[in-house]
């Protein structure tokens, strides 16, 4: 059955139009990407559907319930995990203390007072460390982490509630070209296995067309295109904004010129 | 009926003179907090010190011509001269601390306010000085059929110039443009290769000069006072918050709004003009958490490392012994020490646990409160009116003491919450500022600022060693629960939540609802430990709700450090030595303890526990 | 008393120490010294406290130069800052019973402040003599048998201003009040007496401005247009000179009659300058005009040591000491239950006088000076002063009783 359906959503900010008439659908296990270049509205419509961001207008199912408008942690509750752009953890913990305290949460401890926080799902933090390869590190602090290991703890964060739904705005910024092909590997793997819906964007193209089964382009706030990455490719209206899998800044630098 | 709209017409004027005055004295504020983000209290003392300043140059000029010109000339040189003062202390003091947390700036500044109240009582002496009328200017206007100052006319017009003037300093200057870029993205301003230390060097000429204008200003009204400071930076401080922090805009529309209310407040509620402001906030805040024109600050993307407790770990084995030996000498107190010692030790555990319960909010929570006191003073005198008016014996009114202050940490914290940073810190100073009225104002049941005298413990424990005994008890007893808890899933869930209050509600935490709770848990142990206060005084009053005793409580935390989770402790002990070291001393032991909370800020940025903690690292760290 | 002349020669200790310093070195006091401790807002109320502490440095001096007290041993005075709240008061207290050794312990300034120790003195069965705080509560609801205080009360100032007002013809009255305890109760008192000497006389309007932030434009508007034949004032300090400038601009007191409360103290109206309105009737203390031979000889003391005119403070410091000097020579003894039992009805020739420690209600009744301001070479100063002996204007006996019972 679909696991999301977003239908229509609308978002202004001011006179920005940030999402118009967005509307998309993806089935359990299936990995969706959303392109589009800088402030076309993608992490606007990831906010709408996570939560972050309540919409002017329109609807989002999760396996056909109405969770437009819900507060973020209610729609955490029926399993949407996410990262974000700017990778958010808790910077004065370790590592391993950064997945206990998910792990917590999602069980819906947080309001005890009793126990010891340090003492709770050791080995399940572990095991979810180690999914993401980041086992070595437990026990260093969050502050102390590259980057690209931020955001791979912060995967093993987003999976550490075991959700239905992935939603990862720019999971492989700024890794070396290498770790981002295995994160996505490993990202399909786990999508796969346990039937996850993916939704995720990237500026990196390649991992785009090699991970997603069906891409949306965004511009604009408006969706121009959608489809396989074939499709997509294929696409005259993408073509002309995507010179190539890597030249979207440039693409679409060029086609503003030319619209004036 | 004319007569009925002149009234009203004059009394708006009065009004708007207040507010021009204000606007003045609020635009420094709001500027230098704007760009250097430091709550500066220090604000009110250069106001202080123009007055001051100027009833002493005026007055000489004035000698060689009595000519507005020379009046006005010598306003604006007092201006200037505490503009210079206010340099001095950039270069002196806040240069060296703009890399510490935010709250030991402020608790920098506080040490410059005490400090300068000394130094005006040893320059001027304590008698107040009134300045000269401006001359050409002490007339009163008729206006219709009632009498104005004309200085007050000069006056209303003088905050608009002042306001057109920043204005203009603000877009056609190439300083001013940099100030804009600084208070709207303070990284931006190091991007653009600005020689940030001269920046910030010339917004506190700009904010101490506004400051000193305002006070120079003044001195044909009110005499110069050593008590000024203090009166005007709690309403400086309103005005900033109504209006916006960092806004100048907001802060003219505060001001004018602040002024109104005064002025036809007095004709309605003559007896609570005080705390009409502080209602007016609370308002304002409640409806627009930024204040009226000020912007949301960005915190997305934010991923500078929490100011708090980091990573609290247990007791190491040393640290086990310390703290039985710790233990074993509070309570060894009543057997070796004579009553004053006693009572010293009673009282510093009393304010260990009340600064613990902020620190569980401010180093383990994030949330800054101003207004500590409020429930530390609420729970005092819930026990203590249980025992003067009811006739209830101690133990049952000690329960009652930790239930009102989370009652009422709860009734406020609904709304405290739901703001943040410093617009959060100044909720919480305007509740803890209605409480104060409260009990201030409702003489039949609190006895006003009298108090209530009379709250003695039981008769079992009316000694002080076994009244020492029993806050010995409840105060660990306390301060362990609250320990517990920092290190309990929902301690580390409050930590989640200042770290990323975005992440805390991804992964399903109710950051709101855990936020409140933790303001209420502080709550009730502040309460607690005030209860325990009132019975080792036998009195309650309101000073117990001020916000003198809320700025001591955040002191005991930051010199403790509230990155640790024993400090506070430690920061109780010290403050109140420090306090009790030099009161004897002295009269003017609030210059030294100024002075020594400056240095220690200096010495120890991070609190002695962050000293503690920094030197175990290093020995643990470097032992081969 | 009528008069503001004091025909008495000084027969008591105070007094002897006096004439013995005037006259040349006495035989300095032996013995161990009797040690008192003295708590008072030195830091925030400096412009009252310091004069304050300045006389009875002096004073202590002059007797102690004359022999001391019981018997010679010297008079030794703690002094420390109370912190100017209750909290830091009681443990500053302590610290002087308790550390310093003192005998008992004197002073404090703000009501809440004394009330707090009165009550820890209470406590402690340690006599506690209250100079300065005005509040009535301290020897009538409140009172306890440890607690004397010295200085005129509020009902007391309020009743001298009233009684100074009898006869007069203006009915319709507003209040401005700073709005804390002594103003409150100021204001209760005034209501409650003005009756009684105007009769017909009715309250039309009251202004209660915070304490230090009067707003002085809004509240003297809102005084004005009450329209009242009459004011009573009890603003002091930075809030009284707002008032009177706003005032004087805006005519507030033109063709107005004004009570004032303190305002003839030097420590305020030397601030007041050429604002001082003229023709306000006012309690204070014109040092310069108080005849009697002992007065004079204060004064020029002080002024010879501290290079400056005396102000209440000093007044009250240097009373003070002669009366518990009394005290000590009385009771020849350092046990408080035997100083508070000599202190009911002591009788000392003070340099105001005659000061009897009332035992109904263990008040002093040291009194203050009533007349009306004027000024002088641009100075503010009071004319036609009498001094008014506070015996004159106590509570009525019988509701001492009925407020100390309770
Ligand atoms: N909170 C906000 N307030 C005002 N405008 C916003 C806000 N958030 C986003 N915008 C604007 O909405 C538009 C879409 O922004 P969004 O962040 O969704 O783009 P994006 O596709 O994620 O871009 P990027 O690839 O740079 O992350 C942009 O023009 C942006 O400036
Ligand atoms: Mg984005």
């Amino acid at each position: 059955m679909t696991l999301l359906i977003v239908e229509n959503l609308n978002k202004n900010f001011g006179g920005v139009v940030a999402a118009r008439n967005v509307s998309f659908s993806l089935v359990a296990g299936e990995i969706l990407a959303m392109i589009g270049p800088n402030g076309a509205g993608k992490s606007t419509s990831f906010n709408m559907v996570g939560g972050q961001l309540r919409p002017d207008s329109g609807r989002v199912l999760l396996a056909g319930q109405d969770i437009t408008g819900l507060p973020p942690r209610a729609i955490c509750r029926l399993g949407v995990g996410r990262s974000f752009q700017v990778a958010q953890t808790f910077l004065s913990m370790s590592v391993l203390e950064n997945l206990q305290m998910a792990l917590i949460a999602y069980a819906g401890r947080t309001r005890d007072m009793l126990a010891r926080s340090s003492a709770l799902f050791r080995d399940e933090a572990l095991g979810l460390l180690n999914q993401v390869g980041m086992a070595e590190a437990a026990a260093r602090p969050m502050g102390a982490l590259a980057y690209g290991d931020v955001k791979r703890v912060e995967l093993a964060i987003a999976l550490s509630g075991a959700p239905r739904l992935l939603l990862m705005d720019e999971p492989t910024a700024g890794m070396a070209p290498a770790e981002r092909a295995a994160l996505m590997r490993l990202v399909a793997d786990i999508a796969r296995r346990a039937a996850i819906g993916v939704l995720f964007t990237e500026h990196d193209m390649d991992a785009v067309f090699a991970h997603a089964d069906r891409i949306l382009v965004l511009v604009r706030g408006e969706i121009i295109a959608a489809g396989t990455p074939e499709e997509v490719r294929a696409n005259p209206e993408v073509q002309r904004v995507y010179l190539g899998t890597s030249g979207l800044r440039a693409a679409l630098r060029a086609r503003a010129a030319a619209h004036g | 009926m004319s007569v009925e709209f002149s009234f009203l017409l004059v009394q708006a004027l009065s009004g708007l003179a207040s507010a021009s005055s204000l606007f003045i004295i609020a635009s420094g504020l709001t500027l230098v907090f704007g760009v250097t983000r430091i709550v500066n209290f220090a604000h009110g003392s250069f106001y202080m010190l123009g007055a001051y300043v100027a009833v002493s140059i005026v007055p000489w000029l004035l000698q060689i011509e009595r000519s507005p010109t020379l009046f006005f000339v010598g306003v604006l040189i007092s201006a200037c001269v505490v503009g210079v003062l206010g340099v001095v202390m950039e270069i002196l003091l806040l240069r060296r601390i703009y890399k510490v947390p935010e709250l030991f700036q402020l608790l920098a500044t506080f040490g410059v306010v005490l400090m300068v109240q000394d130094a005006v009582l040893y320059f001027w002496g304590p008698l107040d000085i009134a300045g000269p009328r401006a001359p050409g200017l002490r007339h009163g206007v008729m206006i219709l059929d009632q009498r104005f100052p004309a200085y007050e006319l000069f006056l209303i017009a003088a905050g608009p110039v002042v306001l057109g003037l920043l204005w203009l300093l603000m877009h056609k200057t190439r300083f001013g443009i940099l100030l804009r870029a600084a208070t709207r993205d303070r990284d931006m301003v190091g991007a653009l290769g600005v020689n940030q230390a001269l920046l910030f060097t010339g917004t506190l000429f700009l904010g101490a000069f506004l400051a000193g204008l305002g006070g120079a200003l003044q001195i044909p009204r009110v005499s110069a006072s050593a008590q000024m400071d203090l009166s005007i930076i709690t309403e400086a401080f309103v005005v900033t918050v109504i209006g916006g922090m960092g806004s100048i805009g907001g802060a003219f529309l505060a001001a004018l709004l602040i002024g109104q209310l005064q002025a036809f407040g007095v004709l309605i509620f003559p007896k609570i003009t005080l705390v009409l402001v502080f209602l007016l906030m609370a308002l304002v805040l409640v409806v627009k958490p930024w204040g009226l024109l000020g912007r949301p600050e960005s915190t997305a993307g934010h991923t500078a490392l929490p100011e708090g407790i980091m990573q609290p770990r247990g007791f190491a084995a040393a640290e086990k012994l310390l703290l039985l030996l710790a233990v074993l000498a509070a309570a060894s107190v009543p057997i070796f020490g004579d009553t004053y010692t006693i009572k010293v030790a009673t009282e510093v555990l009393i304010f260990a646990l009340a600064a613990f319960s902020l620190n569980f909010l401010v180093g383990n929570g994030g949330i800054v409160s101003f207004g500590h006191a409020a429930y530390f003073g609420l729970g005092a005198y819930a026990s203590g009116l249980l025992v003067t008016k009811l006739g209830m014996p101690m133990e049952p009114a000690l329960i009652a003491a930790p239930l009102a202050g989370g009652f009422f940490a709860a009734l406020f914290g609904f709304f405290i919450v739901r703001l943040q940073g410093i617009y959060l810190a100044m909720l919480t100073l305007a509740f803890a500022q209605i409480a104060y009225a409260v009990c201030f104002q409702w003489v039949e049941v609190t006895g006003g600022d009298n108090g209530i005298v009379g709250v003695w413990p039981s008769t079992w424990a009316a000694s002080r060693s076994a009244y020492h005994y029993i806050v010995l008890v409840a105060a660990m007893a306390g301060i362990l629960a609250l320990r517990h808890v920092i290190y309990a899933p929902f301690g580390a869930s409050l930590r989640a939540a200042r770290d990323s209050a975005q992440r805390a509600e991804a992964i399903g935490i109710d950051v709101r609802t855990h936020r409140w709770l933790g303001f209420t848990i502080a709550g009730a142990a502040a309460g607690l430990a005030g209860g325990l206060y009132a019975f080792s005084k036998g009195s309650i009053d309101p000073t117990l709700l001020g916000i003198p005793l809320s700025v001591d409580f955040l002191a005991m935390i930051l010199l403790g450090g509230m990155q640790t989770v024993m400090g506070p402790v430690l920061g109780a002990a010290a403050f109140h030595s420090i306090k009790d070291i030099f009161m004897p001393l002295t009269d003017h032991w609030r210059f030294l303890l100024g002075a020594s909370i400056i240095a220690l800020v200096l010495i120890f940025p991070r609190g002695l526990g962050g000293a503690y903690a920094a030197l175990r690292a290093r020995f643990s760290g470097g032992a081969p | 008393m009528d008069s503001i002349f004091f025909g008495r020669r000084a027969l008591l200790a105070g007094g002897a120490g006096l004439a013995a310093a005037a006259a040349g070195r006495g035989a300095a006091a032996q013995g161990a010294p009797i040690r008192i401790g003295e708590l008072n807002s030195y830091s925030r109320m400096a412009a009252f406290c310091i004069p304050y502490r300045n006389a009875m440095q002096m004073a202590a001096e002059q007797i102690n130069a004359a022999g001391g007290v019981m018997g010679g041993r010297r008079l030794e005075f703690i002094f420390r800052d109370d912190g100017a709240t209750p909290g830091d008061a009681v443990r500053v207290a302590e610290e002087l019973l308790t550390r310093e050794n003192v005998s008992f312990i004197a002073g404090t300034f703000l009501s809440n402040v004394g009330l707090a120790v009165a009550d820890f003195a209470n406590q402690r069965k340690r006599l506690f003599f209250a100079t300065e705080p005005l509040s009535d509560a301290i020897t009538m609801a409140q009172g306890n048998r440890y607690t004397w205080r010295l200085r005129p009360s509020t009902f007391m100032q309020t009743r001298m201003l009233v009684e100074a007002a009898r006869g007069r013809t203006q009915k319709r009255w507003a209040i401005v009040a700073p709005n804390y305890e002594y103003g409150q109760s100021a204001a209760a008192n005034f209501k409650r007496l003005i009756g009684g000497a105007i009769p017909g006389a009715e309250i039309i309007a009251e202004q209660y401005p915070a304490l230090g932030r009067v707003d002085a434009g809004a509240t003297v508007g809102a005084l004005a247009q009450a329209r009242p034949d009459a004011i009573f004032n009890v603003l002091f300090g930075p809030d009284l000179t707002a008032f009177v400038r706003e005032g004087n601009t805006r005519g507030l007191f033109e063709r107005r009659f004004v009570l004032s409360l303190l305002t003839g103290e030097p420590e305020y109206m030397i601030p007041l300058g050429d604002e001082t309105p003229e023709g306000w009737v006012v309690t204070g203390y014109p040092w310069e005009q108080v005849e009697g031979a002992e007065h004079r000889a204060f004064v020029e003391a002080y002024r010879a040591r501290f290079n400056d005119t005396p102000r209440k403070g000093s007044l009250l410091g240097y009373v003070t000491v002669q009366v518990l000097a009394n005290m000590l020579n009385r009771a020849n003894s350092l046990d408080n239950e035997v100083l508070v039992d000599t202190l009911r009805d002591l009788r000392t020739e003070t340099v105001v006088g005659n000061v009897t420690m009332r035992g109904i209600d263990q008040q002093g009744s040291m009194g203050t000076w009533v007349g009306e301001t004027t000024q002088r070479n641009g100075q503010g100063t009071m004319r036609n002063a009498r001094y008014a002996d506070g015996a004159d204007y106590m509570f009525p006996e019988e509701e001492v009783r009925a407020a100390r019972r309770a």
